[in-house]
């Protein structure tokens, strides 16, 4: 067992596509078992510096460098959620399966990790489904399960919860609250703000391509320090 | 006058027809047997092979980012329209005694219908199962890529989780191949007991004027497909496929 690959730390992160600057001067670090929230209006630039993070897009200008770890340690050691919930042609235990497989965990290991996965879950009664027949929060709630059956040190998620109803939503949360005590560092993206509320302990606000303020989350989001937030938070249109 | 001449041998020829075909399926006739199972034999053989190659080829070319992989994407599309004969004469070309693979000696026997029609059919497939994995990529890229699912696990996840358009595909492959004469006929030589398919025992019967005869055979070679079609359609029902996409 290697130590956690964490802390992340993003330098001066930068990305620019055809002529336009969509992340500039983006710096911060994410310490072993802390729950982050990057919160931000459309087009700010969340999902850009999330997949940036996971290594699905190399930054134009900075570095993103880990504590521990060779390049197939990072891959196997961080997990991505994305907002719409993509699942192979397959029963849901045969997908948890093939994540863990393609991963690189030993085979014999697999079955009890993706029973856990599905327990914590709650969907072991479903395990023989055909993934695609579950409704969209059972899917989304199959991919936290995915991402996390690994136990990874960090997982990244691009605002899981955007079209769910409130169950599915608290059911979500429940999930990652509890996989963050477990020691696994979570980076969520959203625009909700009461959300950001119920889990985040720390928030960073993110708009127009930068960072625009940041702190841990009560006091942020009751007393942002900058003003963009400020009117953000008050539900004010930013534009 | 000139009227009644031409219309009424006609449909003579088809009632006749069918008479014969249901003559010839019910009393199980040898010959009619033969041809049935050459055709079958030839084509399936040329479809799988066709399979192999054209969708391992065509998920690679889905998949893999190269240089001029626009161009290599038209010539297989092109390469669907592939005309039989001139398949058939190149074939023919390689496999003459005086050929680059004369020594083979694989001239007029089944094997040279089966690399004939492999030609024809293989592109299709690839062309076809280029696209409908091409559009399955789109669609898990992101997450395989999370998942840091590369090369050969890449093509056959998303082989697999196609295969149910991919049978869709092969069975165009396969309409193609036992609906094709020009290839077989010039390869094969349409000897009897030997090379004579469905398609090439049309052509000549026809050809002989043994219209109720070629008219039998056509029946029973569109109800071959029908037969092929269904039964692939009712196992796609089996396994569940109505539940799967």
């Amino acid at each position: 067992m290697i130590k956690s690959i964490l802390p992340l730390r993003a330098v001066e992160l930068g990305y620019i596509a055809n002529a336009r600057t969509l992340l500039d001067g983006i710096s911060l670090t994410i310490n072993r078992g802390t729950f982050t929230v990057v919160l931000g209006p459309n087009g700010a630039g969340k999902s850009l510096l999330l997949r940036l993070l996971h290594g699905m897009l190399e930054p134009s200008t900075g570095t993103i460098s880990w504590a521990n770890g060779s390049s197939a340690d990072r891959r196997r050691r961080q997990a991505m959620v994305f907002q719409r919930p993509v699942h192979l042609r397959r029963s849901v235990e045969a997908n948890i399966v093939f994540a863990l497989g393609a991963l690189g965990i030993p085979r014999k290991d697999r079955s009890g990790l993706v029973q856990l996965a599905l327990e914590r879950a709650g969907l072991t009664a479903a395990r023989r489904v055909h993934a695609r027949l579950l409704s969209v929060g059972e899917q989304q709630r199959l991919s936290v399960a995915r991402a996390l059956a690994a136990e990874p040190d960090i997982l990244f998620l691009d605002e899981p919860t955007a079209s769910l109803d409130p169950v599915s939503v608290h059911r979500i949360e429940t999930l990652l609250i509890e996989a963050n005590a477990r020691g696994t560092a979570i980076v969520l993206v959203t625009h909700d703000v009461s959300q950001a509320r119920r889990v985040g302990q720390k928030i960073v606000f993110l708009h127009d391509g930068r960072i625009n303020g940041q702190g841990p989350a009560p006091s942020f989001l009751d007393n942002p320090n900058s003003d963009v937030a400020r009117a953000y938070l008050a539900g004010k249109i930013i534009v | 006058m000139v009227r009644e001449f031409r219309e009424k041998p006609y449909m003579h020829d088809l009632n006749a027809a069918i008479l014969l075909a249901a003559q010839l399926i019910y009393t199980g006739d040898a010959d009619l047997l033969e041809i049935i199972g050459l055709s079958i034999g030839v084509s399936l053989t040329a479809v799988l092979a066709s399979c192999v190659i054209g969708m391992l080829l065509g998920a690679a070319i889905a998949v893999l980012k190269f240089r001029g992989r626009g161009a290599v994407t038209i010539l297989l599309n092109s390469l669907m329209g592939l005309p039989p004969v001139v398949v058939g004469l190149g074939v023919y070309l390689l496999l003459s005694r005086a050929g680059p693979l004369g020594v083979f000696g694989l001239l007029y026997t089944p094997t040279a219908m089966i690399i004939a029609q492999t030609i024809l059919v293989m592109p299709i497939v690839a062309a076809l199962t280029r696209q409908v994995v091409e559009d399955f990529y789109a669609e898990y890229d992101e997450q395989l890529r999370s998942l840091g699912v590369r090369g050969r696990r890449l093509v056959t996840t998303l082989l697999w989780d196609a295969r149910y358009s991919l049978i869709t595909v092969a069975l165009a492959g396969f309409g193609r191949a036992i609906a094709e004469v020009g290839a077989v006929m010039i390869v094969g030589g349409n000897i009897d007991h030997l090379t004579r398919v469905m398609t090439t025992a049309i052509a000549l019967e026809t050809s002989k004027g043994n219209l109720a005869l070629a008219l039998a055979l056509g029946i029973i070679l569109v109800g071959v497909s029908l037969l092929v079609n269904g039964a692939v359609a009712s196992l796609g029902r089996r396994f569940g496929r109505s539940r799967y996409d």
